[in-house]
This record gives structure tokens, sequence and C-alpha cells, in this order.
């Protein structure tokens, strides 16, 4: 029987030389006339362990990792073939402890299964989700995605029943679904995972939105940093629809649902939702006010559900196992399981996905490992550019939308960045100004402006200039993003301004050391 | 990738272009995406025919290209080396990088070195934050850059 090597397509396995390893793998099975295929699957999430080269034996799956180019032939020699002894060796993949401990909803195939296989799609229970739907009322459906307490994974946190609710009953000849793939922040890369890794799941997701809602036309609107996860999703959406799942009749039902992919051109802001809707219809991605929601008057002036990729890949397994299944995971308001991302200085990197209410400090201390770098913790970003940066003080909060925000935070897109006590608690807050300051969209002042203004302040404490004064013009000018801006970009921005300089004070204090170590 | 083209061959290109993907809905970004992948930036010459098939004024088109990163006004290098600047890549000393990718081209970011081989950018997220440093040689990902693996980067790309 022909065995099955599994090595990864995912774009961080193949920035660590997957590539090379499965190039390699391939000329060897060759060389050695051995009867094996090579599978490339999405990751598993383990990133500090990627290249991870899986092999399908009698027992289940052995992974072995970090696997070089050149660990190919000691590989075999080990009897890769039959899961054999080796000092890559990790055991069963699934008893990984970094795995095994995770509860993997949205994530259950990725990594798992063939990314542009609907046949493996379909036999891990994809589709399953999808057939229910178009046997159900629309009103049916959205009331299924209500009850699961699904709310937006982009970071907002929008029940996203209500929203789909919003636009079944807006009238309009025509509707859309627009998935948000528009993943910037710093430390998240879920959006990317899914796609590159189970994009027919996202298909899937969007044809549900699209039937309960009465929208038949989809867009993902992603980065044009993601070049492979593009191509897995072009490709997924061609066989899709050569197979019925899209197009006039999805499933052989009378719902006609289609979709493309769209690419941005490298804006930031084009991730907040009305900035993304004037992309998608080729303007500047210039913030729109609410009102009108999207909901009433999205893309193109129609009714449009605007929705982030975690959100809609997670709908599939909610009309499948039914909203209470789903429910049942989750702490206060936040419902299911959140894919945690753990990135930047940390050991044990990659997506952890679990239900709400791990405290920050067992993800960081326990899941992560600590810093890689192996010094001591500073300080922890999260929710990418636009979160607060948390103090070892208060690694005591769970993990959930509401308790996050009563400390002055946000989860976002449940993406974590680990810094050691090397880093520069001033010159991380100037640098978020910095950023908004180059990715405003201009259209409102505080954001505009202020932002510009809040990185020469930041330039004024390190200079010494006046520091307490500064410190204070400082907290007033993120006073007035925060409350005037238009959108989250100058909103929130005041958010890793104001946490460093609440938390770690020491680095906004004027000292001459400052300045000899830049 | 990047030929300079006489004006006439761009406008006809262009044209060829813009009647190809004008159907979309909400063609404008992918047609600029497309003339860039052609060109290697965004030519002027371009514009005027793009606004005239989409029946938009020239300063909509150009306040479009002007607004996103991507598009370029001038040509690009040979290669694009392209490093993250974000968080996570900070926090994995990626200024340090930078600035050692600075000194080891002789150039800034957004310049493009005199021999016309190698331009340098900021990339504000690879979405490999999970393998910090990370950067994007011609569209390839590299993640956990070191210095070995920069110099690599820069003499491929300098080749």
């Amino acid at each position: 029987m022909t065995v099955k090597i599994y090595i990864p397509r995912d774009a961080a396995a193949l920035a660590l030389g997957a590539e090379r390893v499965a190039t390699a793998m391939a000329d060897e099975i060759a060389a050695r006339g051995l009867d094996a295929t090579i599978i490339r699957n999405g990751s598993r999430g383990m990133h500090w362990l990627e290249p991870l080269v899986e092999v399908e034996t009698a027992e289940g799956r052995i992974a072995y990792g970090p696997v070089k180019a050149s660990d190919v032939a000691s590989l075999l020699d080990a009897g890769l073939l039959s899961g054999g002894a080796h000092a890559l060796c990790l055991g069963k993949t699934e008893e990984v402890p970094f795995l095994k401990r995770q509860t993997r909803l949205t994530f259950a195939r990725c990594g798992v299964i063939d990314p542009l296989s609907l046949d493996d799609y379909r036999a891990h229970g994809g589709l399953r989700g999808l057939e229910k739907a178009v046997a159900m009322q629309p009103a049916a459906i959205v009331a299924e995605v209500t009850e699961s307490g699904l709310r937006g994974r982009g970071g907002a946190g929008f029940p996203t029943g209500i929203k789909w609710k919003t636009v079944l009953d807006a009238a309009g000849a025509r509707k859309y679904i627009v998935c948000n793939a528009d993943e910037g922040d710093s430390g998240t890369f879920a959006d990317r995972m899914i796609m590159e890794g189970d994009p027919f799941v996202l298909i899937e997701g969007m044809a549900i939105a699209g039937i309960a809602t009465g929208a038949t036309k989809g867009f993902v609107y992603t980065r044009s940093e993601y070049p492979h996860a593009i191509a897995a999703m072009e490709q997924a959406i061609e066989i899709a629809r050569a197979a019925g799942v899209l197009g006039a009749s999805v499933l052989g039902s009378a719902h006609a649902f289609d979709m493309e992919v769209r690419t941005g051109a490298g804006a930031y802001v084009c991730g907040e939702e009305t900035s993304l809707l004037n992309s998608l219809e080729g303007k500047r991605g210039i913030v729109r006010a609410k009102p009108p929601l999207p909901a009433h008057k999205g893309l193109f002036d129609c009714p449009t559900v605007i929705n982030n990729v975690i959100s809609l890949a997670s709908v599939p397994i909610i009309l499948d196992k039914g909203a209470t299944f789903y429910r049942d995971f989750g702490m206060g308001r936040s419902r299911g399981t959140i894919p945690i991302q753990i990135a930047g200085n940390v050991k044990h990197s990659g997506l952890y996905e679990t239900a709400f209410g791990l405290t920050l400090g067992e993800i960081v201390d326990e899941i992560g490992g600590g810093t890689a770098s192996g010094r001591p913790v500073k300080a922890v970003q999260v929710g990418g550019p636009l979160g607060a940066y948390f103090p070892r003080s208060l690694f005591d909060t769970p993990f959930d939308y509401e308790a996050f925000a009563a400390k002055d935070g946000l989860i976002g897109h449940a993406g974590i960045v680990v810094f050691d006590d090397t880093a520069d608690m001033l010159k991380q807050a100037r640098f978020a100004m910095e950023f908004c300051a180059v990715e405003s969209c201009g259209k409102c002042t505080p954001c505009r402006i202020g932002s510009t203004r809040g990185v020469e302040v930041a330039d004024k404490i390190a200079a010494g200039i006046e520091p307490e004064k500064n410190r204070e013009l400082l907290a007033d000018l993120c006073n007035t993003m925060k409350f005037g801006s238009l959108c989250a970009l100058g909103g929130f921005t005041p958010y890793p301004v104001m946490s460093a300089m609440t938390h770690f004070p020491e680095d906004f204090s004027p000292a001459p050391v400052w300045e000899a170590a830049e | 990738m990047n030929i300079q083209l006489p004006r006439a061959d761009v406008a006809e290109r262009t044209l060829a272009i813009v009647g190809e993907l004008k159907g979309l809905e909400g063609p404008l970004l992918p047609i600029l995406h497309e003339i860039q992948d052609e060109f290697g930036y965004v030519p002027d010459e371009c514009l005027p025919v793009i606004a005239r098939e989409l029946n938009l004024s020239r300063a909509e088109v150009y306040g479009v290209v002007t607004f996103y990163h991507d598009f370029r006004e001038h040509p690009a290098g040979r290669h694009v080396l392209k490093l993250c600047r974000a968080e996570a890549c900070q926090s994995m000393g990626g200024d340090r990088l930078a600035e050692r990718a600075k000194a080891l081209l002789g150039i800034d970011f957004h310049e493009t070195t005199p021999d016309g081989a190698v331009t340098l950018e900021p990339v504000y997220c690879l979405g490999l934050c999970s393998c910090s440093p990370s950067a994007m040689l011609d569209g390839e990902v590299h993640g956990r850059v070191d210095d070995t693996e920069l110099e690599a980067l820069v003499a491929e790309a300098r080749r």
C-alpha cells in the first residue's frame, strides 16, 4: 500500500524550508524506489516544529520535526515510512501536548487533510453544515447562528447572527457576503492558515451565509502579502464550482451562490470594514461614516454581510453539530472557541484553538513556554498593533472579550506578541503612533494629525524635553484620538500607547541611557 | 519584467487589460494589479486610458493609485526584498536586521541599489509572526531570518 507522507504547504512551513524538504523527499523516494506519496497539507499550527513531516501508519500519524532537507535521507534510513525511531520523532501527532490540549472546531481539518481535495474535505466532515443549510429556511439558519453565541472573530466581537438577521430582513434585489481576509495585524495568521490549510471550510461558511441572508455573490478580500493563501483560495473556488458546491444550484438546491477572491494593495486600513468595501468597489480605501450600516447599505450600496474569515469558517460546524454544541464551549458572553495565535519572542509559537477562558499567563508561560530568547517576559501585546501591552501583573486576565475590555485591552483577532525584557516600551508606543500615521486613510483629523503629533511628542519624551508636560500631552492626545476618530485605527491606537505608558512608566522617564542604547 | 516600453505600446496593452477586466464588479484594483504585473509599475500613460474606459476622472484613478502602498509610480529593481517591520518581528530583532540589510545594500527603505538589482521595502506583516523576523524576496517567504540568511538573501538578490 502506498504510504502517505505529509509535508505542509503553509507559508510558515515554506518560510522555514518545507519546499526544500518536499523536493528532497520526492528525490529520495524516487531514488530508493519506495511506494510512498507526498501530500502537501496545511499546518498543524506548531510552528516551532515546522517543517513538520508526518507519515501515516497503522497506529496513526507520526510526526517528525523540525525537519531540514538534509535530514530526509537519515529519516528514510531510520524507517520513516513505518514511523521509525529518529532523533526528530515526536511520536503520534495527536499526542503532542500542544495539540492534544486544544479544542479544534474551526481548525479541525487544518493540517490534517489535503487542502485542495474535496473528497478529503467530505471524508472529514466537510459540507455537512451546508447540506443541512440548503434544506432549512433562511430564518432558521440565522437563528442557529445567533443561538450559538458566535461573535465576530475579526476583533469587534459583534454577534454574527444579529448581523445576518439585519441583512436577511433588509430589502434588496442584490445582497453580498464579503469575507474580511485582510489580516494585517502583526501577530495574527489564523485567516492565512485557514485559507491555505482548509479553504473549503471558508467557502462552505460563505455559501451558508449566502443562503441564510439571500445573498448570491461573495467576495474574499485578502492581502497581497498572502500570495499562497490567494492561490489556494482561487484553486479551491474553482474546484468547488466544478463540483456544484458553488454556482447556480448550490449542492443541487434552488439556491445560487458564487464567489471570487479580491486582492488588496498594501493598505492596513482596508481591514476596517467600510474602508474594505470602498476598496472592493475600486475606490481609495477611505473609511465610511456609520450609519448607514453595511448590513443596510454595504457593497455597491446593497445589503452586505461582512464577516471575518474565522467567523465564517466557524459556521459550518455550528450548522453541522448544532448551536448548543458550539455554545457549550467558552465563558461568559464569549462562547465557542478562539484560535489564539502565539507569536513574537516565544518558545512554542503557533496556533492554539481553545475555548475562551484561559488566562493570559497560561497562554504565554505554559502553552507558549516563555520567551524564545530565554529572558524574562516583559510585555505581551494582545490584539495586533491596536491592542494593549499587558505586563506580567495582568497575566491573570482570562481570554474573554469582556475581561480584556475591563483591563483597558482587547483580544482583537486573538494574536499575542511576546516581548522580552529588552523591549523599550516608549519605542513601542512611538511605533504605534508612527504606524497609525503611515496607515491613516486621512478622512478624520484625530487619526490623521493626531498620530503625527503623537510621534513628535514621544520623541520629545525620549529626548527628555519637559517629560512630565509631554506625558500629559500624550495622554490628552490619546483621549482625543480614542473618542474623536471615525474608526478603530485612530480610535484604538491609544490602546498600545496608553498601556505602555501606564504599565511601564519607567520607560517613559527621561534617562540618558535610552539615547545611548538607541 | 520592468521593460520600458514606448508610450503607444503601454496605452495599447493597458487597453487590452482594461478590456479583459472591466466586466468585473469594481474592476479598478484588479486592473491596477494586472498593469503592475505587466510593467512592474503603474506608468503614467495608463491613467488616461483607464479613466476613459471606466468613465472615471483621471484624478480619481490617480487618487486610487497613490492611496495603496503596493502600486509603484516608478519601476522597482530586478529583485524586491521586503522586510517585515511590524511588532512580532520587532520582538525578535527585526529593527537590527533592517539596519543590517540597509548597510549590506547601501540603501534605505524604498530605495533601489544603483545597479538596479535590488529594491528594499518595508512590509507590515507577512503573517509569519510565529517565525519572526520574516522577509520576502520576490514573492518567496523566509522565516527566522538571521544574519547568515540575510546575507544569503542579499547575495541572491544582487546576482
